[in-house]
């Protein structure tokens, strides 16, 4: 294999595990953002959460001389807390919100937001947690000349099944069409007696899931570090906008675009990367304010 | 003498045809009532007309000058102003202030930033004025948020007056209302406007209303006109009448 | 009824003119019984202020929620960081008079683009317009130094008649600056009072209040917001070219969303109803900051816990709540 096709292999591999794990999150994002028409702010620090919680209960793990392939186990659990944390959250601080103005809305997220931020940083300290176990687990994979985590192909993977297994609830099941109709017409969804509630609930926590899970996911090929949440929300905002708020279809493909953009940009001007993204997002904002598969 | 004409007027939603070619004349000073039932395509015509819709084709002439494609602000600047059926009012703001706007607006001053509003000792004098012929005086401070509905009925035409046009609409401006009040209103801005020599188009479902105060009638069904005339010879028109017994009212 | 038309006047304008000359002299006397610590918080407070009642115009009058305004405060503190490196001027009325025009160019040119929207859509556009400048100043550290920002040395005041240098130089500053800084609030709260006050700042409010009926006034509601959002982001600029000699550093901090956010909160906590709401909410919220931070490390936790609380129990803000206790307090009496 020449060295010019390894470099583009892992370059490409690069780009679908940030994919995976920007998809997760906007996803959840966007999610939210259809069924209840809140742009939760602190989606981004939920996404934190993830990776924090697992990061923990990995060290927690490794300290009490658990087996390593139980570890793994521990993925899908930090994904679950968060998910917990959403389901709390969601009757308690946002159902007040959904019948006053978006300010409103916006800001208690935000302030949401600020209180997740602090306790992270209250309860995990200032210095970075790192998982690190899950990733020297798996071997090393030569490409060419180069060497590349196996636990990096793990990653891509469980970004495609989540993508698949989202796309099949929401489009293929009885759960997934109560979503959407709640989504359309809430106040006709509800008068045909659903329980909007409770698909809120559901919904948000859904949301919440794939955040934490982008989060756990992520966790173990780099270390979990405050204001990594805040981050990543911008960067899921740009994805939702380019693909469309509430569009999950316009998830993926925002999330493949700002991918490629981000991996290209690293590779040829640094500089620009991020205000590249920024301008491409205000640019679909002008020209299709609904994104590329949006209907809000 | 003609103030508007419509020429073939057409606007379609979808399978529904709102306005089926209309030819619609509006005369000068005339105090016009456009009633039908609801979808007949009234509001539409009047939304054609005051350039809330853009219509699929015909054409739209004031005094034989052409505005089909012209903007919102340009029909305003040409002198049709219009109420809305719902009531459409900036309710943080005063009752004055309201009129006031329509004022600094028609005289393009609304880009004045560098003085009060209030020391606008002419809008002043003229906001005030049009609030007492509407009879509104006493609330001029109180925000229009706070009003009671038959008051909002009121400030909702004299915002559209105090632009001072020349051929006013107004949609619904009795609905919502208690019989009682609908008399009220109606003497108001009947005799305000007949007072202003402003020709008026009314759309209104009452037709005790309509008989009462129109100089005439003319009645749509299902995007076309199907009467015209004096509210006498509407009154002897029998396809009114029984469009009216097939339809009922809401009101 | 003729007979109304003076006194009116008269009652809107006395009150108020009564409450702002004594806040004014109180203000005027601050540093007599104030410490340097104090009398530099209140002019952080005071730059707040101007910084939360051009947001506010945007927000309260225009009905826009800017997401983005930390942009206009960060080029305002830019602007006067470069004049520094590439002028070599410590004048202040230098920094204002390069500063402003710059701000206002930024606001005007973003505004024409974010006004094409409105709502949620408003909202992340200014978001991502703020972040394009965030990352340049981030990424192009040659001329931005990177995070490690800017300096800002201590200016001259007054075209140079006042200079602070040697042992009480620091104490010297703050109590002249602060002066300055309070003229200059005087003066942007009353060009604000009059811009609100007139017929274009009804007009803002009608836009506000119903868009549609507006335009049926034969308003031009996009020209309207967009000159509400060049006016709004350079009274926002203005407090960034006062806050930085005061900070004496600039970094991209200033410019990163959540700074935004900041400024919304600081509103929202005065009430963006009212024409005073802001500028208590720049006061207190500079007060609650600092506090925050001094007991605690989790400062932020706190702040958003009151932004949470705020938000739930008082959406009209201090003053908002507190103008309606004094109308309830008025009813009884009667």
């Amino acid at each position: 294999m020449g060295e010019a096709v390894a470099i583009l292999t892992i370059q490409i591999l690069n780009t679908l595990l940030y994919c995976s794990v920007l998809f997760l999150i906007a996803a959840g994002l966007s999610l939210i953002f259809g069924v209840m028409r809140i742009v939760n702010m602190a989606h981004g620090s939920l996404y934190a959460v993830g990776a924090y919680v697992t990061a923990w209960l990995v060290g927690r793990g490794v300290a009490l001389g658990a087996p390593l392939g139980w570890l793994f186990l521990l993925l899908p659990v930090g994904a679950l807390s968060v998910a917990l944390i959403g389901m709390v959250i969601e009757p308690l601080l946002l159902r007040p919100f959904y019948r006053r103005a978006e300010e409103y809305q916006l800001l208690v997220t935000f302030g949401l937001l600020q209180i997740l931020e602090d306790l992270m940083r209250l309860i995990w300290g200032g210095t970075p947690l790192s998982a690190d176990t899950l990733m020297d687990a798996l071997p090393i994979l030569h490409i060419g000349g180069f060497y590349y985590p196996a636990y990096n192909l793990l990653v891509i993977a469980i970004g495609a099944v989540a993508a698949l297994t989202l796309w099949v609830v929401i489009y293929n099941t009885k759960f997934g069409v109560l979503l959407r109709a709640t989504s359309q017409d809430r106040r006709m969804a509800s008068a045909l007696g659903l329980n909007v509630g409770l698909v809120y609930v559901l919904a948000f926590g859904i949301g919440c899931f794939m955040a934490g899970l982008g989060g756990a996911i992520v966790v173990p090929t780099q270390a979990a570090v405050l204001g990594m949440g805040i981050d990543a929300l911008v960067i899921a905002f740009v994805v939702v906008v380019i693909g469309g708020l509430g569009s999950l279809k316009g998830a993926l493909v925002g999330a493949v675009i700002v991918s490629i953009v981000r991996t290209a940009g690293i590779q040829f001007f640094p500089e620009f990367e991020l205000a590249a993204l920024y301008v491409i997002a205000t640019l679909v904002l002008l020209v299709r304010p609904t994104g590329l598969f949006g209907t809000a | 003498m003609t103030l508007l004409k419509t020429v073939n007027l057409r606007k379609q939603f979808g399978e529904t045809r709102a306005c089926d070619g209309i030819d619609f004349v509006v005369n000068k000073g005339e105090f016009l009532s456009l009633v039908g039932s609801n979808g007949a395509g009234k509001t539409t015509l009047v939304n054609l007309i005051s350039a809330h819709l853009q219509p699929d084709s015909g054409k739209i002439l004031l005094e034989d000058r052409d505005i089909t494609f012209t903007t919102v602000t340009e029909r305003i600047k040409a002198g049709i102003a219009r109420s809305f059926q719902i009531v459409n009012l900036f309710d943080g703001l005063s009752v004055f202030d309201n009129v006031a706007l329509s004022i600094f607006s028609r005289e393009g001053k609304a880009m004045k930033m560098a003085s009060l509003a209030e020391c606008d000792g002419n809008v002043r004098r003229e906001g005030l004025e049009v609030l007492s012929q509407f009879g509104l005086s006493g609330k001029a401070e109180v925000p229009a948020g706070g009003l009671a509905q038959g008051e909002r009925k009121l400030l909702d035409v004299a915002v559209a007056y105090a632009l001072r046009p020349r051929l006013l609409f107004l949609d619904e401006p009795t609905s919502g209302v208690s019989t009682h009040e609908k008399a009220q209103i109606m003497d108001t801005v009947s005799s305000v406007v007949r007072r202003g020599m402003v020709t008026a188009v009314v759309i209104e479902h009452d037709m005790d209303v309509v008989f009462r105060y129109s100089d005439r009638i003319v009645m749509m069904h299902e995007g076309s006109f199907i009467a015209d005339g004096t509210p006498d010879e509407i009154r002897a028109n029998k396809d009114v009448a029984s469009i009216l017994l097939g339809a009922p009212l809401s009101s | 009824m003729k007979a109304s038309i003076i006194p009116l006047q008269d009652r809107s304008l006395l009150k108020p003119a009564v409450v702002s000359i004594a806040i004014l002299f109180v203000l005027v006397l601050l540093p007599n019984f104030a410490n340097t610590y104090q009398t530099q918080l209140v002019t952080y407070g005071l730059i707040a202020a101007i910084a939360a009642i051009g947001f506010n115009l945007l927000l309260g009058y225009t009905g826009l929620l800017s997401f983005g305004h930390s942009a206009y405060f960060g080029i305002g503190a830019y602007a006067v960081a470069f004049t520094v490196q590439n002028l070599g001027s410590h004048s202040m009325e230098f920094y204002i008079l390069v500063g402003i025009p710059v701000v206002a160019i930024m606001s005007g040119l973003f505004g024409y683009i974010c006004v094409r929207h409105t709502r949620i859509f408003f909202g992340i556009l200014t978001l991502a317009l703020s972040q394009v400048v965030y990352s340049l100043a981030l990424k192009l550290y040659w001329v931005t130094g990177g995070s490690d920002g800017l300096r800002v040395p201590r200016p001259t005041l007054m075209l140079g008649l006042l200079s602070f240098s040697g042992a009480h130089g620091f104490e010297q500053f703050i109590t002249s600056y602060y002066y300055y800084v309070l003229v200059i609030f005087v003066v942007a709260v009353s060009v604000m009072w009059v811009i609100v006050h007139s017929p274009f700042g009804k007009a803002l409010q009608a836009i506000r209040d119903n868009e549609v009926r507006a335009r049926f006034l034969g308003l031009r509601i996009r020209q309207f917001r967009w000159i509400s959002f060049l006016l709004s982001g350079t009274f926002t600029g203005l407090a960034g070219i006062l806050w930085v000699p005061l900070n004496g550093l600039t970094t991209p901090d200033v410019l990163y969303w959540t700074f935004s956010g900041e400024i919304v909160f600081t509103t929202l906590l005065g009430g963006f109803r009212n024409f005073t709401g802001p500028i208590v909410g720049g006061i207190v919220f500079t007060y609650l900051r600092t506090y925050a931070v001094a007991t605690t490390e989790y400062w932020q936790l706190l702040l958003g816990v009151v932004l949470v609380t705020l938000v739930l129990l008082l959406p009209t803000g201090i003053v908002g709540a507190l103008s309606r206790a004094a109308e309830r307090l008025n009813e009884r009496r009667r």
